[in-house]
């Protein structure tokens, strides 16, 4: 399993987040590429599915997410580089009738 | 290029292919100058106490199509006149030869009145109601009788040569997941730009998948009015869910969409809104509007599959372009639906749904640019009569996007 490469894809060099383009076991180092000549190395902490995301960086509770360069959503917790990042600690910004106070 | 044998010419050798260069097609010339990629006698029920009615008459005469649906009585104000737009861009859609016009006889959605609109494109037009032809069996009798002689009229007419630039073509996604923004949605995106650099149309739509992707397409609007219609149309489209009180993404996106890997609206608009590629937006349009305008438009309807297909199809798409990551039947009665699977599993796993894969760009296989002239191929063979599998599983889907109550 060591000499296996799994595959993943950054879609912008900005982002907090890659996307696994098959599924990759919990405590697997695993490369990414941000850029043409940037890359780093991290160690996933979960299994990660095929087209889901992982931490690239660490991001704090509060704070925006990036994916293809622009906003996807909010953290609803601290994340640690190489977590899941799904809908348990990213919570869509948009079309939240459910925030709004009413009288 | 691609070959196609529609016209046949015996020669010493055999059967002479035609050879039809890339960016044409062989299509149907309607009165009007539209072209049509099918040839279809429509049985359009203008309310939901004909489409039994309906159904029967294509049970009886072949060449026919017709689909069930819920709407046409007790609507009023902006609601009926969707629906009612919806009925009209249905039967004017060039690929429909000519229509028999089916209601009841005294619902808001008159059979008479839409046959009058629809007949002002040129095409042939019947209307049958079941209350003045003294029941059921009459209507369908009499339905059936007319639509054996517009079947007959349309089986003489030939296909004849046409360009891409007459084509309006539909982009949809459904069933999401997270490679749609990463290979289909981006081949379909080049597509699009290519159907615009020939001269022809590209529907994108959608709007509640595109909320958290706006100001990416409002930079790309061709004036400041079209500029403006993208914020207001996305302010109108999110406050429905505002007003409703819930977060969205109790509906969107679904239980697949999040299955996938996509964790919120805003990450599905963004890969949707790759269907778009780079061109120009020149217009944005209203739910099963016409477009006025060539090139890329963008039709305001929601992210529901079936609603959001029967709109662009109703704005005159002859051809739609479908990309899907959980799989999808859909089609449409009278457009052919080119369904594509943006991952391999899938496309291998609902083969006998899907026509043609992208996932080969998520192995790294094939580039966009390799699986969007595939796509652009298809485009040419389907519009001159290759069916899709969606056609071929008579999956007439149709439902209107209701915006009003029902009284």
């Amino acid at each position: 399993m060591s000499d296996h490469i799994f595959r993943s894809i950054v879609m912008k060099p900005l982002d907090d987040v890659a996307v696994a383009l098959q599924e990759i076991p919990d405590g697997t180092e695993i490369e990414v590429h941000f850029s043409e000549d940037q890359t780093a190395k991290l160690v996933l902490k979960e299994i990660i599915s095929f087209g889901h995301k992982f931490a690239i960086r660490t991001i704090n509770k509060g704070s925006e997410i990036k994916k293809y360069g622009e906003v996807i959503g909010r953290a609803s917790r601290d994340i640690e580089i190489g977590q899941h990042v799904h809908v348990h600690n990213l919570e869509g910004i948009r079309g939240r009738g459910d925030k709004i106070v009413r009288d | 290029m691609f070959m196609c044998t529609i016209w046949k010419e015996l020669e010493e050798e055999g059967i002479k292919l035609l050879e039809i260069e890339e960016g044409k097609f062989l299509g149907y010339r309607r009165s009007n100058g539209k072209v049509g990629v099918r040839n279809h006698v429509l049985i359009l029920p203008t309310i939901t106490c004909a489409t039994q009615a309906a159904k029967q008459i294509t049970e009886l005469v072949d060449g026919t199509v017709s689909f069930i649906h819920q709407h046409g009585c007790a609507q009023v104000g902006d609601d009926y006149e969707q629906t009612f737009r919806t009925y009209v861009g249905f039967g004017e859609n060039p690929n429909v030869y000519g229509v028999i016009v089916l209601g009841l006889g005294c619902e808001t959605h008159q059979a008479k009145s839409v046959a009058e609109e629809i007949a002002k494109s040129g095409k042939p037009v019947v209307t049958v109601s079941i209350q003045d032809h003294g029941g059921t069996l009459t209507a369908i009798a009499e339905g059936a009788k007319e639509a054996t002689k517009l079947v007959q009229e349309a089986s003489t007419q030939l296909r004849e040569l046409c360009d891409f630039s007459e084509l309006i073509i539909g982009t949809e996604c459904g069933g999401s997941d997270a490679c749609s923004g990463l290979s289909a949605n981006p081949a379909v995106g080049a597509v699009s730009d290519k159907i615009v650099e020939k001269g022809g149309t590209a529907i994108l739509a959608e709007t509640t998948e595109l909320i958290g992707a706006e100001h990416l397409l409002a930079n790309r609007a061709s004036n400041d009015k079209v500029k403006k219609r993208v914020y207001e149309v996305i302010e109108s489209m999110e406050n429905r869910s505002m007003q409703m009180g819930i977060d969205i993404r109790t509906g969107n996106p679904s239980p697949g969409n999040i299955d996938g890997g996509l964790s919120s609206l805003e990450e599905k608009s963004l890969g949707a809104a790759n269907k778009s590629g780079t061109s120009p937006l020149n217009q944005i349009i209203d739910y099963a509007e016409e477009p006025t305008e060539k090139g890329l438009v963008w039709m305001d309807t929601p992210g529901h599959d079936i609603e959001q297909l029967t709109g662009m199809v109703a704005g005159g798409a002859q051809v739609v372009l479908f990309t899907s990551g959980r799989g999808t039947p859909t089609g449409s009665p009278i457009a052919p639906v080119i369904k594509i699977a943006t991952n391999t599993p899938m496309f291998e796993r609902m083969g006998e749904n899907m026509d043609l894969n992208a996932g080969n760009i998520i192995e790294g296989t094939e580039t966009v640019e390799e699986v969007a002239n595939r796509i652009f191929n298809e485009i040419g063979l389907v519009s001159t009569g290759k069916k899709t599998k969606a056609e071929i599983l008579k999956q007439h889907d149709f439902g209107i996007w209701r915006i009003g109550p029902t009284f």
